[in-house]
């Protein structure tokens, strides 16, 4: 049996108007497909252009050339499949957590109570059941992301879509939240696309690690399988022999765009 | 310092400048009076004559019709920056049409307004109610039209992944946003409407606190002056009091006004 392809970017170019009628291509034709099931992590230097890549998945833009594909059929406006965990605080600020995570379900239209009863289950879920009643701000940084999570998977997208989701947490919180995600993906294994500039949190999460190119202009540079047993605990995985080498072998290569990026944008920042 | 020190000297102030006040208006320095009882009247007069006012009951009226002048004031003109706030906001073209005018009559001081609308709506509460309109819209109207614009992108970007329609931002994002932010401003709106129905009362009326000052003003009756001055600020800071028991029951989800409280 063939998987279905989950999401399939063909060729997709990103491009922007500057002001002027200068045109800056943050992507060139790129290439990738994730089946369904599949855990796809992207990785790639400061500003390579990853979050847009996935912004075009969600159709929160539209590719200058090339297409795209959910689940074989191409997208027009937004992936009504897809659930997207932000990497910003997205969170509605004058929601309690509670409605924050029933609000998916209510505009669907599910009857209040209910969608209430169902987002109780998933604050529990996350570790958040006695936090029902706080309003983001009284929240951790951490909470709020556990939150994020529960109302995004509330309405049980075919796929996932997550920048940098982890990025403004702590280093351990980070690793926390990466088990409390790997143990709700497990479940029921949605696709997902998972952007970080983190290497060791890709290899940790991801079936696959897709390395992109120091933008302008970015490409997807490689394609390591990640094959780690399953179920991980990424604590532990980061001791394994094979995690390292692996670790190794695609750090050689985005190591020097990395070093691409770092000048790029510091040139970039004297040009100005 | 302890909320008693604090209290006993805020106290503290207010009884010197009174008994100054008292001393300097009837006791001779030097064989001369500092403040002639015409120009400053004295605390024990001003006090005597708020609580013949409170004591008669005339002054409930005059309450009650600023009271009502600025809750109208208030509410139409809170209603209406609202409606063209996110009116403006939603179509940039229309807003960038009428910007210079909204400018330029926000630039006008809104007293000058208030012969205009004695004339055309007589001496009655309405043309102070219009005066005050005139205030609080363009406070609610400027913040209402920035919160409508400054919706944060990625929650806006969350509320269209989560499935929202555009009439469900509207009810779920922008509309949140554009109260909070003009609840942000509530207690200078409430303010001007106020300002709006007193200094409306003072330019022509038949009733209001702004007509009681006006009419000792009249007849130089100092101590009538003052007394309606004071009188006019307890009900200002009362009313703002109720603004702030409000503003607490409806912004529990903003981290600023927690830290106030």
């Amino acid at each position: 049996m063939i998987t279905p392809t989950a999401v399939a970017l063909e060729d997709a170019k990103v491009a922007f108007r500057l002001g002027d009628d200068r045109v800056y291509t943050a992507v060139e034709k790129a290439h990738l497909a994730v089946a369904q099931g599949e855990f796809v992590a992207i990785v790639g230097p400061t500003g390579c252009g990853k979050s847009t890549l996935l912004n075009v998945a969600a159709g929160l833009l539209k590719p200058a050339a090339g297409s795209i594909k959910i689940f074989d059929r191409p997208l027009t406006g937004l992936n009504r499949d897809a659930g997207y965990l932000f990497q910003a605080d997205a969170l509605f600020p004058w929601k309690t957590a509670l409605d924050n995570v029933a609000i998916g379900l209510e505009i669907a239209g599910t009857p209040r109570a209910e969608a209430l009863q169902r987002a109780q289950k998933w604050l529990t879920s996350v570790g958040l059941g006695a936090f029902a009643n706080r309003y983001p701000h009284m929240l951790s940084g951490g909470q709020r992301k556990r939150v994020a999570l529960a109302q995004v998977l509330i309405r049980d997208p075919k796929i996932l879509l997550m920048d940098e989701p982890f990025g403004p947490l702590d280093a351990q919180t980070r690793q926390v939240m990466g088990n409390l995600l790997l143990d709700l993906w497990n479940a029921d294994r949605k696709a997902v696309l998972f952007v970080t500039h983190d290497l060791e949190e890709a290899i940790a999460l991801a079936d696959r690690v897709v390395i992109m190119s120091a933008g302008p202009s970015s490409r997807i540079i490689g394609d390591w399988r990640v094959s780690l047993p399953r179920p991980r605990d990424i604590f532990e995985v980061r001791l394994d022999k094979e995690f390292h080498a692996l670790h190794r072998e695609i750090w050689s290569v985005l190591k020097d765009e990395v070093m691409k990026g770092y000048v790029q944008s510091t040139q970039a920042a004297e040009a100005i | 310092m302890s909320r008693l020190t604090l209290l006993s000297l805020q106290v503290l102030v207010a009884v010197v400048c009174i008994v100054l006040w008292q001393v300097l208006s009837t006791v001779p320095v030097f064989g001369k009076i500092l403040l002639p009882p015409f120009f400053f009247s004295n605390p024990v007069d001003v006090f005597s004559q708020i609580v013949k006012w409170f004591s008669s009951g005339v002054i409930w009226k005059h309450l009650w019709i600023t009271l009502v002048e600025s809750l109208l004031a208030f509410v139409i003109g809170s209603l209406g920056g609202v409606l063209v706030g996110f009116w403006f906001a939603r179509q940039p073209l229309v807003a960038a049409v009428f910007d210079p005018y909204v400018k330029m009559v926000n630039a006008l001081p809104r007293v000058v307004l208030a012969p205009i609308f004695a004339l055309w709506l007589g001496l009655g509460i309405w043309s102070k109610v219009a005066l005050g309109v005139t205030l609080v819209f363009f406070i609610v109207f400027f913040n209402v039209y920035q919160g409508v614009k400054e919706v944060s992108r990625t929650v806006l970007d969350n509320g269209r992944m989560l499935g929202m329609s555009e009439r469900q931002l509207m009810q779920h994002v922008y509309w949140p946003s554009a109260l909070s932010w003009m609840f942000s401003s509530l207690h200078t709106s409430v303010g001007f409407a106020v300002v709006g129905a007193v200094v409306g009362e003072y330019l022509g009326s038949a009733a209001g606190l702004g007509y009681l000052i006006q009419q000792a003003e009249g007849i130089f009756d100092v101590a009538g002056v003052f007394a309606g001055m004071f009188v006019l600020s307890a009900f200002v800071i009362l009313i703002d009091f109720g603004v702030t028991l409000v503003e607490r029951r409806l912004l529990v989800w903003r981290p600023t006004v927690d830290g106030r409280g």
